[in-house]
């Protein structure tokens, strides 16, 4: 394993005795979706740039039950989420960063009430305060600089959570010009997968939400739609390829276009 | 104190005790919800009232309709001191009663309130071409249909009618109170005979297509000044039947706001209870259930009909003006799907006015076999909801559809396991393996060692 791919788990950390700074939750997607699994190294690679020492859970993560809970399953999600706060207390886990705006919500917003207290940040928000803190510089755009970018809000960081200013302002740091679609930040649209849809057939209509979003994307006729969330990445590629536009626009997550663009 | 004036205090007494019966009735079917606590953190709540109900800030994000509203809603409010003036007078016989008193300020009080009268007749104009001109596609979505859209255009008509006798009425008396008070006393009309100098900065315009006749001149007045104030009590007691009580309910129901981030959804307490009874070591799975002390019957989880839902899902539907902000912004919605979160919020009210008026009829435990589940919303309407929000960000009263969207799908789940096959399948691998697809948690980590 590289240096820049270094990912220590709670337990050997543990047993070394050490704590890390925070603990990267990787989440579902990020651990078994082949487009996720690169953001989720994209992440990696910008904690240890950063000389973060963090540790994930590795197979003792387990799904934070978002999916059942907005499926109406509670107990489904208050088994998981019980059963998580039980390995995250556990570890005595103080500060959460997350890829997934999904487990980001969950775990702020919801795991207090079932005895789960966490500071919880998106990576979005933890790589602007790695920049403030002075761990991490930006050299520019790299490949990306002068490009076109219009940034896709996604529902559980932006209108649920409040974050859209983290997000926009590592795009901004790459020297590229950011475009807004005329539905963003608290007026963004849903990529489609949300509430479970990512896990079921949409019901009956004239159009699939993840292309009109795209179409919308499209018109500020962007060389990348950037994201922040591994679901809306899958909806808005899917929706780039339908529209047959993969060859001149790319779907990306805010991270890897940070670890792109600093060669990492 | 004439037969007019004991006809005025009839009416109004009337009008107001219809009207506080009507409040009376929409306050106790809100009651039928689940108890819910919104009292914490009154500064918090104090200020969004003001700022989204006061200050109307949510209305402004689409600039036409959010300020022609203001007009209307300002217009109304300031407009209304006057209906003091015009109780005071229709009791007591006294004509403008505020003139004599306020003097100068009176005259300025009156052509400021002409001005906000013009203001409101354009207000409405601009939403009557809205809707029958311009023929905005929200205005015209399937829940629009019939009563509602009739109830629409009642509403702007009456409001009309209201500004063109308020001005008539002060037209009419302009023109009357330039009269010497000698000829008007020898047609028996001294009660115009006041202190205002010259016509209003509005209704001047109108005085030339009256007639120069003092005794025509003050039946018309009287005709206005009856029309109006009937008008107005009339059209307060239609708001109960009407989506027009959010003029009233739009106050309250941002009040008791959800003040969480949208994106925190209720834990369900039942669940609660339950999944840490399973999580306890200690628990003998096979112990009786200790008996509590005034232990109520388990409730439903999740929501089947109106009374599963909380007090204010309930306000929130009263509170509904049916504006289609939410469903514009619905992404289901707009690919063409069933669900409409207005059609949520518009149903949710139907079925609550259904039980009330059972209640009414046949007393408090009354089952009419009918469910908001089913009989007015389906299932498909519930699954296709992505849960983005953005109808709650988009209602201007803060009103939230997707708490009852959510309260109902775990009502389908948890009581009915009727689940769509898909998500049942997700269940299943959530609850076996950790994750909503099929893979191993064993494998969680197997991405650190691949490399690309």
């Amino acid at each position: 394993m590289s240096e820049a791919m270094k990912v220590p788990t709670m337990a050997e950390m543990n047993a070394k005795g050490e704590t890390p700074e925070v603990l990267f939750w990787v989440g579902c997607a990020g651990s078994f979706d082949d487009r996720a699994k690169k953001i989720t190294k994209a992440i990696v690679k910008i904690l240890n740039k950063a000389g973060v020492k963090f540790a994930v859970l590795g197979t003792e993560e387990s799904c934070t039950g978002d999916p059942a809970k907005r499926a109406g399953n509670e107990f489904i999600f208050q088994m998981q989420a019980m059963a998580n706060i039980q390995v995250l207390n556990g570890y005595e886990v103080k500060k959460i960063v997350t890829g997934c705006p999904h487990c980001f919500n969950t775990m702020k917003n919801e795991y207090p009430d079932l005895g789960g207290s966490y500071d919880v940040v998106h990576h979005t928000q933890f790589i602007n305060s790695l920049i403030k803190d002075g761990r991490l510089q930006l050299e520019g755009g790299g490949t990306f600089k002068g490009k076109r970018i219009t940034f896709h809000d996604p529902c559980y960081l932006g209108r649920a959570n409040g974050v859209f200013e983290a997000p926009r302002g590592l795009i901004e740091k790459l020297d590229v010009e950011l475009s807004e679609m005329k539905r963003c930040k608290e007026r963004g649209m849903c990529c489609g997968a949300g509430g479970a849809q990512m896990f079921k057939e949409a019901e009956k209509g004239n159009k699939e939400v993840n292309i009109e979003r795209t179409e919308q994307a499209l018109e500020t006729e962007p060389d990348v739609i950037a994201t922040g969330c591994p679901f809306c990445n899958t909806m808005m590629t899917d929706g780039v390829k339908n529209k047959e536009r993969e060859d001149n626009v790319q779907v990306y997550d805010v991270a890897e276009l940070i670890a792109t663009a600093e060669d990492l | 104190m004439g037969i007019s004036n004991i006809i005025f205090a009839v009416i109004f007494i009337a009008a107001v005790v219809f009207f506080a019966k009507n409040v009376g009735k929409i306050r106790r079917n809100i009651l039928l919800g689940r108890d819910e606590d919104r009292s914490d953190n009154p500064g918090e709540r104090w200020k969004t009232m003001a700022r989204v109900a006061l200050g109307q800030s949510k209305m402004t994000v689409r600039p036409i309709a959010g300020i022609m509203h203001i007009f209307v809603y300002v217009g109304f409010v300031i407009i209304n001191i006057e209906v003091l003036e015009i109780i005071i007078d229709g009791i007591f016989g006294t004509h403008r009663i505020f003139s004599s008193a306020l003097g100068d300020f009176y005259y300025f009080l009156i052509n400021f309130f002409e001005i906000l009268a013009l203001l409101v007749v354009l207000g409405v104009v601009v939403f009557l071409l809205r809707r029958l001109v311009m023929r905005i596609q929200r205005f015209y979505k399937p829940e629009m249909k019939g009563w509602p859209t009739t109830d629409a255009l009642n509403i702007l008509w009456i409001e009309l009618v209201l500004m063109a006798a308020f001005l008539t009425m002060n037209a009419a008396d302009s023109v009357l109170l330039q009269a010497s008070a000698d000829q008007l006393a020898s047609l028996g009309l001294e009660k115009y005979t006041s202190d205002l100098q010259g016509g209003f900065v509005a209704s001047q315009f109108l005085t030339g297509m009256l007639p120069q006749d003092l005794t025509t001149l003050a039946a018309i007045e009287r005709t206005a000044w009856w029309l109006h104030i009937v008008g107005i009590l009339a059209f307060l007691n239609y708001l109960p039947y009407s989506k027009h009580f959010h003029i009233i309910l739009a106050f309250p129901n941002t009040y008791y706001s959800d003040l969480e981030e949208q994106g925190k959804f209720t834990n369900d307490d039942k669940v609660k209870k339950e999944v840490e009874l399973m999580m306890d070591p200690n628990a003998d799975p096979f112990a009786a259930p200790a008996p509590e002390e005034g232990a109520e019957e388990p409730g439903t989880f999740g929501a089947k009909d109106v009374q599963d839902l909380t007090w204010k899902n309930l306000m929130d539907a009263y509170s509904c003006t049916e504006c289609g902000r939410c469903t514009s912004e619905c992404p289901a919605n707009q690919t063409g799907k069933l669900l409409s979160p207005r059609k949520i919020m518009m149903d949710t009210r139907d079925r609550l006015v259904e039980v009330g008026k059972g209640i009414d009829k046949n007393g408090k435990d009354h089952k009419d076999g009918k469910a908001l589940l089913n009989d007015y919303i389906t299932p498909e309407e519930l699954w296709a909801c992505t849960t983005c929000n953005a109808c709650v960000e988009a209602c201007p009263v803060n009103i939230n559809p997707l708490s009852i969207i959510m309260e109902m799908r775990r009502y389908l789940i948890m009581e009915e396991s009727a689940a769509p096959s898909e998500l049942a399948g997700m269940f299943t691998n959530v609850e076996n393996n950790g994750a909503p697809w099929q893979f191993a948690q064993a494998d969680r980590l197997k991405w650190a060692e691949e490399t690309d």
